[in-house]
């Protein structure tokens, strides 16, 4: 598989404070990346600054290179561009105060889009591809707000898929959700491989097993381990790894 | 093209930024440039420290000492009435009241803010001043007191206002750690919350009487306008305020009398000035 | 701190409570009640004054007799013309503030000098109007030169209630637009405005309250004493309430009270209704507030 976004040396502070050294990494195309660890041990951080959202915390500093597609994101594209590509799903859902379809439609329309024809046809695909269309097409018009949270979450995947990203990020998605909520977000997720890379960072082990091909352990800021999910879950290489999975801590 | 008009956009929400700071500049400049004309002709310490403001007379007058006095009077009176009875309120609203009341007084002290001082002026004239003048037996009722009641009306919103924000900001863990201990309610208030809230309360009786000094309308027509050296609070005085508003109308443009009044302004915008940064310092302590 | 805490204490500081919140009490009414008062008594006075000729004829007789229609009119067309101006450069500014500023020395000079505008005594801005704008730029008496200096004068009002309504809106609305590869003013236009809309209305209906009671601003710059019919043009004289009031309570002998009192019941009410639109805008946004 080919590499899709190829991480040297990448380091993060917030003022004075390291959040992430030195870390190495490729994610590969069409995979799904567990990203795992304990609070504090710069995994969103990683995550947010594969997006670029690091940027808006003025005290953050980054060096090290981060290369989508072969690009530097932070020299070589422009920030709107790098988003575009490389969306996120936050770990609270976040409808925007409008609409399901205004919702899902936010993206396209902010991008150019106009046609409403082609912005229903849009909306329509995003909603099935986050298993959330047979749930909502008879109430589009109904305000984002009002869905339950499983469902608001599935609507801000779709919201993201809308814009045609290459790489989906997920920042716990599913910590505010029941089982069942998270086992259609997973299900979503699953489907979505096929078309997407996807990287989702959790605080909950299974669903990194459940879910993800490649998994990788981060700790105080360092990425300790990365390998197939079945290997890092039977056999771990390092010995920190297999404290934080037989629960030693974190 | 997208970009560009973005970047266009947002130049011109950065110049309105700075808008502020220039509107400040170019009032400061344009008192100045008339204001400071006044003493190619007039010397600076007569102005300052002259007992007499006499335009009219020959030579003019144009000492400021018997304005700055009434206006200091009329302020000092009235945050004398204003500063109790808005804490009264602010706490009585902030920790006291049931809510039904606390709504009713807060749109009761929101009203009273926006009632335009020209009304408080008229209603004052024709009601205030006769009651002032029968209690006190006094030739007029219109003097520095009558002015003071109804200008310490106008200052009550503004030291509820911020105040009350004082106050709802101290923590609670503060209040019901006193509670806990077994101080009564009162107690609390006035040995926990009303410290901890000090600085609050600085800015609002700074922020009150910044008001007070500035008013124009209500004074102009409340404290009788003559400009003597103020002997009592009974007496009628004059205001800096007042003055200008007054007179300004009357000036020649360029003539002596007309820089005296800008010179007026430059005080006035300087004292308010100062007011207004140490309150602002105040609350930006309060935020650190 | 010394907290008492033996029984026969306890009953005095009891009694001490109840004395101290029985003033607050009374100290709070004697704010509020003079309100009422002075309502009721325009209410009175005025009522009778008021009828379908004195809002809609002009003034005669010196003011004397007739109506207050040029005032009225007046009056809007100076709060059309603040409103106009004073808007788009406060609302912009507070977006500069909030959305674009980093904390720095030029932010803390921006946010001192909105202070110090908030502070500026209205008769100041009344010289300021007449130097700059009359005299300076040679707009003469005129609307214009009235309506910029009270745009002036609001602005603060307008960028402190804007200011808050942006910062009510949470951040992760803004994050979850920019996420998608929004751009930064559009995140501003599409997500974050809409939402402080309600918030940047009232701190605006307050704004123009504000600047229709004022009357020393436009002493200087645009109020005419007695001018018994509509202005031309921006560039025209006009009449105004609030002056009007003045000149019928202080500078024309023998006028009617009920005329007086007509002019100030109009006035006030004229101001509360907007502040009443105001609270009830910011009521009705708390209540459907969905975050």
């Amino acid at each position: 598989m080919v590499d899709k976004i190829v991480i040297e040396n990448l380091c993060i502070d917030y003022g004075g404070v390291h959040a992430l050294k030195n870390v190495n990494l490729c994610v590969k195309e069409h995979e799904i990346l567990g990203v795992i660890g304990p609070a504090n041990s710069g995994k969103t951080s990683f995550l947010r600054a594969l997006n670029r959202l690091n940027d808006l915390d003025i005290s953050s500093r980054l060096s090290g290179s981060i290369r989508l597609n072969g690009k530097e994101i932070n020299r070589e594209m422009d920030v709107e561009e790098v988003r575009k590509k490389v969306t996120m799903v936050f770990a609270l859902p976040i409808p925007l105060p409008m609409s399901i379809f205004d919702n899902v439609a936010y993206g396209p329309r902010r991008h150019g889009i106009r046609d409403r024809k082609q912005l229903a046809e849009i909306v329509e695909k995003s909603l099935k591809e986050a298993f959330l269309w047979d749930e909502v097409k008879d109430r589009l018009a109904s305000s984002g707000m009002k869905l339950s949270g499983g469902q608001q979450q599935r609507l801000c995947i779709a919201r993201t898929l809308a814009v045609e990203p290459e790489v989906i990020l997920y920042d716990e998605p599913c910590s505010g959700l029941d089982p069942i909520s998270t086992a259609k977000v997973e299900d979503a997720m699953r489907e979505l491989k096929s078309r997407y890379t996807q990287i989702l960072v959790t605080n909950n082990v299974k669903q990194a097993a459940r879910v993800g091909d490649r998994v990788a352990f981060f700790l105080m800021g360092e990425l300790v381990e990365i390998g197939e999910a079945h290997q890092l879950f039977t056999s771990p290489k390092d010995q920190r790894t297999n404290d934080y999975l037989t629960g030693r801590f974190g | 093209m997208r970009k560009f008009r973005e970047t266009i956009i947002e130049k011109t929400i950065l110049l309105n930024g700075f808008a502020c700071i220039l509107f400040v500049v170019l009032i400061f400049v344009f008192l100045a440039k008339d204001g400071l004309a006044l003493f190619k002709t007039f010397a600076i310490q007569d102005f300052l420290f002259g007992q007499m403001w006499s335009p009219l007379a020959e030579p003019p007058q144009f000492g400021i000492l018997p304005l700055f006095l009434g206006s200091v009077i009329v302020t000092l009176g009235a945050t004398v009435i204003a500063v109790p009875l808005g804490m009264a309120c602010a706490i009585f609203i902030g920790e006291i009241a049931p809510r039904w009341m606390r709504e009713i007084l807060k749109a009761g002290v929101e009203l009273l803010a926006a009632i335009p001082s020209i009304v408080i002026g008229f209603i004052g004239m024709t009601m205030l001043g006769p009651v002032v003048k029968q209690i006190f037996h006094l030739p007029t009722g219109l003097t520095a007191l009558t002015g003071s009641i109804a200008l310490a009306f106008m200052a009550v919103p503004t030291i509820v206002s911020i105040m009350e924000d004082a106050i709802s900001s101290v923590p609670r863990i503060y209040k019901e750690g006193s509670l806990a201990l077994g101080a009564t309610h009162w107690q609390t208030i006035y040995r926990v919350i009303i410290p901890a809230a000090s600085s609050g309360i600085v800015a609002a009786v700074m922020l009150g009487i910044g008001r007070v000094i500035g008013e124009t309308m209500a004074v102009m027509m409340l404290t009788g306008n003559a400009s003597v050296m103020p002997q009592t609070i009974l007496a009628p005085v004059r205001t800096m305020t007042a003055t200008i508003a007054a007179e300004m109308g009357e000036t020649v443009r360029g003539s002596e009398h007309y820089f005296a009044l800008f010179a007026l302004g430059l005080v006035l915008f300087l004292i308010t000035f100062l007011i207004n940064l140490v309150a602002d310092a105040a609350l930006h302590r309060k935020r650190k | 701190m010394k907290i008492r805490a033996k029984p026969h204490f306890s009953v005095s500081t009891q009694t001490q409570q109840k004395i101290a919140f029985t003033l607050l009490g009374i100290a709070s009414s004697l704010v509020v009640v003079p309100v009422i008062v002075i309502f009721a008594i325009l209410i009175q006075k005025g009522w009778p004054a008021i009828n379908w000729q004195f809002l809609t004829t002009m003034p005669r007789m010196g003011m004397r007799a007739g109506g207050i229609f040029p005032a009225i009119m007046g009056t809007l067309y100076l709060v059309g013309g603040t409103i106009v101006v004073a808007l788009p450069l406060g609302v912009l500014a507070a977006i500069y503030l909030v959305e674009y500023a980093r904390r720095n020395f030029l932010t803390r000079m921006i946010e001192v000098a909105i202070v110090n505008l908030a502070g500026v005594p209205s008769v100041v801005y009344g010289l300021f109007g007449m130097g700059l704008f009359v005299i300076y730029l040679k707009m003469g008496v005129s609307i214009v030169a009235g309506a910029l200096t009270l745009a002036i004068m609001i602005l603060p009002v307008i960028i402190t209630s804007t200011k808050e309504a942006l910062q009510s809106v949470p951040r992760s609305f803004r994050e979850a637009s920019l996420a998608l590869g929004v751009s930064k003013w559009q995140t501003i236009r599409y997500v974050v405005l809409p939402n402080a809309l309600p918030g940047i209305l009232t701190g605006t209906i307050l704004g123009i309250s504000r600047a229709a009671g004022e009357t020393a601003p436009i002493l200087f710059t645009v109020a005419a004493f007695y001018l018994p019919r509509l202005p031309k043009s921006i560039f025209d004289q006009c009449m105004a309430l609030p002056y009007h009031l003045y000149v019928l309570s202080t500078q024309v002998p023998n006028v009617k009270p009920a005329l007086q009192y007509g002019t100030a019941l109009v006035l006030v009410g004229m101001v509360f209704l907007l502040n009443l639109v105001a609270i009830l805008v910011r009521s009705h946004i708390r209540s459907r507030k969905q975050w």
